[in-house]
């Protein structure tokens, strides 16, 4: 059996399942929790492995769905699972973010170990599913089951607020998934089908315009809560404040992911008429998104919540780039997705080795840590470059390609979005400058140890990654171009389309 | 082979002095960075003998970069003679001060990461020099931009030297916001950004119009003079100039390498490469030339009051600059490179001279604590002398003079045969000539003349400065002498069409050098010449014949002197115009935005929620429960719905 009539897919989304009910199975000895963070850590990395596979025996020539599963499942709906240019890079940050996770949560974490590393694990199931589905069904559940695991992470293991938090969360994106469940349900009696792939084909034609303004938006609700797009982000930075470091990391490296994975795979290619109508109203809320929520992180004393606010900033650009509906604005959306869930990732890991240091995030706690953290210090100063989208970083690749876009689509959008590169690099730095240089006077600090060789084993893949991705992008894009291009293809011939169908 | 050689020996050396450095020590740092910048500065002579005199160019291909539709940039090297200038200036400015520096921070504890900072500068310069396309010198632009805040900051538990690496990167962002639009207006315009192809299609564009925030603008001025403001960030040009003088916090041999001989020489570089699109551009030139005079009028003034020894320089060299860009306005690209050129040598020497003061003085740098050190460090003042020489023109005209002599005096004169407006520019830049012949002498004798004003103890341990630092200071001292006279005629002689080739273009209506060659006016050529002389005088009378009168002019001019003493208060107007309204609208906009009003809305929903479910005590898992309830009904209605509508369709006959 070759890699692609296996069913690889499937193999990789339900590993981590598959440890999850071993770690529920084990024995609650006093060495329970170390196996469980053993298996846990086995698992991500075996899951790992193995996704790599798919990215080896990738097809980057053809837009197609690759190694397509698809069997008869409840009623009307198919398990269909498959990957194209866009979806399978997720599925590998998906798969290679969760062993540094666990990593990251080996000695902070001391309660109910064993349920947190299912809670993790059904998690990783959950949103390599999400990237995976090709069924409208299929996606809405592991799309919404995803959310449950990351209540639980907050609300469990979170900080103080964690119950505020949570229900924050919960609040913002309930509204959204009701929504979206309404517009697919109109969807599959409208179109007859709940297949993704078909729907791509036809949504086109067989969704009228009226229609896809409504479908539209209701996707667009829960979407945008995911983003998170302005002004519905308020939950990220109370969410990430309360979320254990792994938490955030899965937050801000996967989840808000899945709003622009879901534009790509149902706004644009579904309903384009209305995504054209109403790309001005996304454009201005991009552009207030990188502009307000990049002043607001100007003003926080809160690390975590810099960065969060951060977070929505560049998220800005990746809603501005996908509704450019054009090769580089797509591509460098996906890039800056992609490269934001390594930096922010990395930034998150960042606080949360300084954090089980101090047990504050305060930054005006902190303060002179290069003196005794020296390659804390450059770490951090990489990830800060990295932030600001400094060239040579990941981070400045899909910048570049969304504002470079923007600029066609609109030059006032390209404009005010470019102000955001002064702006992310005033609070990057000023954040750099309060919590790293400066002299070392606080007693607190005094004896603060610098990583230790499991910190430098998460960071360093990290590292690595974020500086090969900025000298050699291709390795990203020339996975993503074919179907993006298709993307761009369709978009543009179901457009004609339907102005011709006016036009009649 | 020996242009990759060039660019990647410096960044091999960062990387084992940065990521090795701690392993394998300090000194084998400095003596492997030392040992291959200087490989590379040997390197680039050669390469500049091939290229320039020999009239070789290249193109080595590299590695991609990105790609995305029709935009493809990749990494590669263009070599031309403009290359090949930078190339020299930049190895070898940089193999000295990496010498210098062994003597300088010999003290210092981090000499490892300095050394692999000053070495990861001098690739990103590389690279920037060498780009073929406008990414690539973007890349080297923000690249040479993160190095020199990392070295502005250097002395990172000082906070001056933390605000000045900040306020350097933030403005010299706002340079490259401009900057970044112009490469997204060239790609919207030419499909590309590659040298090659945008230089090609530059003439068509000629004169045409594009929509840019909703006004009909002339295309090559407009993105002309979008490039030209990340110009004016990096050179510290007039209004983004601010962050030049604080970079002084800095270690003195990095102001010798990136804040006078290289970085800051960038902007002129980028216009001079972007040639065939600024003559195509006539209204952008002259926006740029006269930017480049105001600036080299004001630094000049500022310069003539400020008592930091460091900072005189530093405003000396943003009015050296501002020379450049007038030449360069001017379509005098050759003659701003000849500047450029030789500004590197003789102002890294004033640089690496005021750091050997401050190393004799035990990091005094008030001048108004120094004088009488000529006999102390007597090296060192002929160092200085020289660069002073240099710097202020001395020379006589159609004759021989130092190094700046040839270049200043030339753009002096380039201005007179541009015939801008009542020959303004040309009397602006004389004037500012006069200015800096005295602000330059009053530096000498404040600093090496008279009766010492230094505290008797550090006066007393005042000592020469060691071999290595001296090294430095005597090939640039040969520099600031020489470059002007040798390379005169290459540059700007009644050849340069030979020595620059195809990498300078001029315009069909571009006679600029020509006509310089051909001024009738005997007194052009003697203007500065008297505005030098005139500039020493007066600087004897005040430092050395009549020391009383600095203050009494002082006393006399108060607001005058205020308003220059304090930079013509830019850093309080932008400080009130726009950090601080900028830091209070981030405030409010968190406060009262996201916290008033959007979360007001949201609780407010919340507690009617809240309200409503009846309290819910247990609330983390209560929640989760809701919520997978709400998603199973969700799904088992749909799934109803759909098998319902499927047995209808199915009683329908189907």
């Amino acid at each position: 059996m070759t890699v692609e009539t296996s069913p690889i897919l499937s193999i990789v989304t339900f590993l981590p399942l598959l440890g999850a009910l071993f770690i529920a199975f084990l024995p609650a000895t006093p060495g329970g929790d170390r196996n469980a963070r053993h298996t846990a850590l086995y698992t991500t990395i075996f899951t790992f492995a193995i996704s790599l596979l798919i990215w080896i025996n990738f097809d980057t020539r053809t837009p197609d769905f690759q190694f397509v599963e698809d069997v008869a499942w409840i009623g009307p709906f198919r398990y269909k699972m498959g990957v194209d240019g866009i979806s399978m890079l997720f599925v590998i940050l998906t798969t290679f973010l969760m062993p540094l996770c666990i990593l990251a949560s080996w000695e902070s974490v001391t309660k109910r170990v064993k349920e947190y590393m299912i809670a993790f694990l059904v998690l990783e199931t959950l949103m390599i599913g999400v990237f995976c589905a090709l069924d409208l069904m299929l996606f809405y559940l592991f799309f919404e089951a995803g959310l449950i695991p990351m209540f639980l992470i907050i609300g469990v293991w979170g900080g103080n607020r964690r119950v505020y938090a949570s229900f924050k969360f919960f609040l913002y994106t309930l509204l959204g998934s009701v929504l979206m469940l309404l517009a697919m349900f109109a969807m599959a009696t409208t179109a007859g089908t709940t297949d993704i792939p078909t729907l791509i084909q036809v949504g086109s034609t067989k969704f009228s315009p009226d229609m896809q303004w409504w479908l539209w938006l209701a996707f667009f609700a829960s979407f945008a809560v995911k983003m998170p797009m302005w002004p519905v982000h308020t939950w990220l930075p109370d969410a990430h404040v309360e979320a254990p470091t792994a938490g955030s990391v899965i937050l801000a490296g996967i989840l808000l992911k899945m709003g622009g994975y879901g534009f790509l795979r149902f706004s644009l290619p579904m309903f384009p008429a209305a995504s054209m109508d109403l790309a001005p109203f996304v454009f201005t809320l991009s552009v207030i998104a990188i502009v307000y929520t990049s002043l607001v992180a100007l003003a926080q004393q809160d690390i975590k919540k810099l960065i969060a606010y951060s977070s929505v900033a560049h998220m800005g650009f990746v809603t501005m780039g996908i509704f450019t509906f054009q090769q580089q604005g797509i591509d460098g959306a996906i890039f800056q997705m992609l490269s934001h869930g390594i930096v922010s990732a990395a930034l998150f890991l960042c606080v949360g080795i300084v954090y089980d240091r101090m047990h504050t995030r305060e930054i005006a706690a902190y303060g002179g840590l290069a003196d005794r953290m020296p390659v804390y210090a450059a770490v951090f100063m990489v990830f800060t470059m990295a932030n600001v989208g400094l060239p040579g970083t990941s981070g400045f690749v899909g910048e570049f390609l969304t504002l470079l876009s923007a600029f066609k689509a609109n030059t006032w959008v390209a404009f005010f979005a470019t102000t955001g590169v002064i702006l992310s690099a005033a609070y990057a730095l000023y954040l750099y400058r309060r919590v790293v240089f400066g002299a070392l006077e606080k007693p607190s600090l005094k004896a603060i140890a610098d990583m230790n060789s499991r910190e430098i084993a998460i960071m360093a893949p990290l590292v690595i990654l974020t500086i090969l991705l900025g000298f050699y992008p291709a390795l990203l894009l020339d996975v993503m171009a074919v179907s993006v291009k298709q993307l761009v293809m369709n978009f543009e011939t179901a457009l004609a389309q339907s102005t011709a169908a006016v036009a009649q | 082979m020996i242009y990759l050689a060039i660019v990647f020996l410096p960044l091999a050396g960062a990387l084992i002095a940065g990521l090795l450095g701690r392993a394998i020590g300090d000194r084998p740092s400095e003596v492997v960075t030392t040992t291959f910048l200087m490989v590379a500065a040997l390197l680039s002579w050669l390469a500049f003998y091939q290229i320039g005199l020999e009239h070789e160019t290249a193109r080595v291909p590299v590695m991609r970069w990105i790609t995305s539709g029709e935009l493809d940039a990749s990494w590669s090297l263009r070599i031309d003679t403009l290359t090949s200038v930078m190339l020299v200036v930049v190895t070898t400015v940089s193999a000295l001060v990496h010498l210098y520096s062994i003597g300088y921070m010999h003290e210092d504890g981090g000499r490892a990461r300095f050394f692999s900072y000053l070495s990861l500068f001098t690739f990103a310069m590389l690279m920037l020099v060498t780009s073929d396309n406008l990414l690539q010198m973007f890349f080297g632009w923000e690249g040479v931009g993160l190095a020199s805040y990392l070295l502005i900051g250097f002395w990172y538990h000082k906070p001056e030297a933390n605000a000045a690496a900040i306020k350097a990167f933030v403005v010299n962002r706002i340079g490259d916001f401009g900057f970044a639009l112009g490469i997204f207006g060239i790609f919207l315009v030419f499909n590309s950004v590659n040298f090659d192809q945008i230089f090609e299609a530059a003439k068509t564009a000629e004169n045409t119009t594009f929509s840019f925030l909703g006004y009909e603008v002339d295309i090559l001025t407009t993105l002309c003079l979008l490039l030209f403001m990340g110009a004016m960030g990096k050179s510290a040009q007039f209004l983004l100039h601010t962050w030049l003088p604080d970079a002084m916090e800095g270690p003195t041999p990095v102001s010798a390498l990136i804040h006078a001989a290289t970085m800051v020489t960038a902007g002129v570089f980028m216009v001079a490469r972007l040639s065939p699109l600024f003559e195509y551009a006539p209204a952008a030139k002259e926006v740029v030339m006269y930017v480049g005079t105001l600036t080299a009028f004001f630094a000049a003034t500022v310069g003539l009051v400020q008592n930091d020894i460091k900072r005189v320089v530093a405003y000396s060299t943003c009015s050296q600059l501002g020379y450049m860009f007038a030449a360069c306005g001017l379509g005098a690209y050759g003659v701003a490179i000849f500047h450029l050129f030789t500004h590197a040598f003789f102002k890294a020497l004033l640089f690496l001279g005021a750091g050997s003061v401050i190393h004799a003085m035990h990091h005094e740098q008030d001048m108004r604590n120094m004088g009488g050190l000529a006999p102390k460090i007597r090296l060192t003042y002929f160092a200085m002398l020289i660069g002073t020489l240099a710097l202020t023109g001395v020379g006589i005209p159609h004759l021989i003079g130092f190094a700046g002599f040839h270049s200043k005096d030339g753009i002096i004169e380039a201005a007179f045969a541009g015939h801008t407006p009542y020959n303004g520019v040309f009397w602006v830049l004389t004037f500012a000539a006069f200015l800096t012949s005295f602000y330059s002498w009053r530096l000498i004798f404040m600093t090496f003349h008279g009766n010492t004003r230094a505290n008797p103890d550090v006066f007393k341990h005042a000592h020469e400065s060691p071999l290595a630092m001296l090294i430095p200071l005597g090939v640039l001292s040969l520099g600031a002498i020489a470059s002007g006279f040798v390379f005169t005629e290459f540059f700007m002689g009644h050849h340069y069409k030979e020595f620059w080739g195809s990498s300078i273009h001029e315009g069909p209506n571009n006679h600029i050098i020509h006509a310089m060659h051909d001024i009738k006016q005997e007194w052009v050529y003697w203007a500065p010449f008297a505005a030098m002389l005139s500039g020493f005088a007066l600087s004897w009378l005040y430092y050395i014949s009549a020391p009383w009168l600095p203050e009494a002019t002082a006393r006399t001019f108060r607001p005058v002197y205020l308003f220059l003493l304090n930079k013509w208060y830019f850093d309080e107007l932008y400080d009130w115009l726009f950090v601080k309204p900028t830091m209070a609208l981030g405030r409010i906009l968190w406060k009262r935005g996201d916290g008033a009003i959007i979360d007001g809305t949201i609780d407010g929903t919340a507690a009617g929620v809240q309200w409503t479910t009846g309290r819910a005590t247990r609330l983390q898992t209560g929640y989760v429960y809701h919520y997978a309830f709400a998603m199973l009904i969700g799904v088992a209605a749909i799934l109803t719905f759909f098998l319902r509508s499927l047995i209808f369709s199915g009683g329908a006959g189907q």
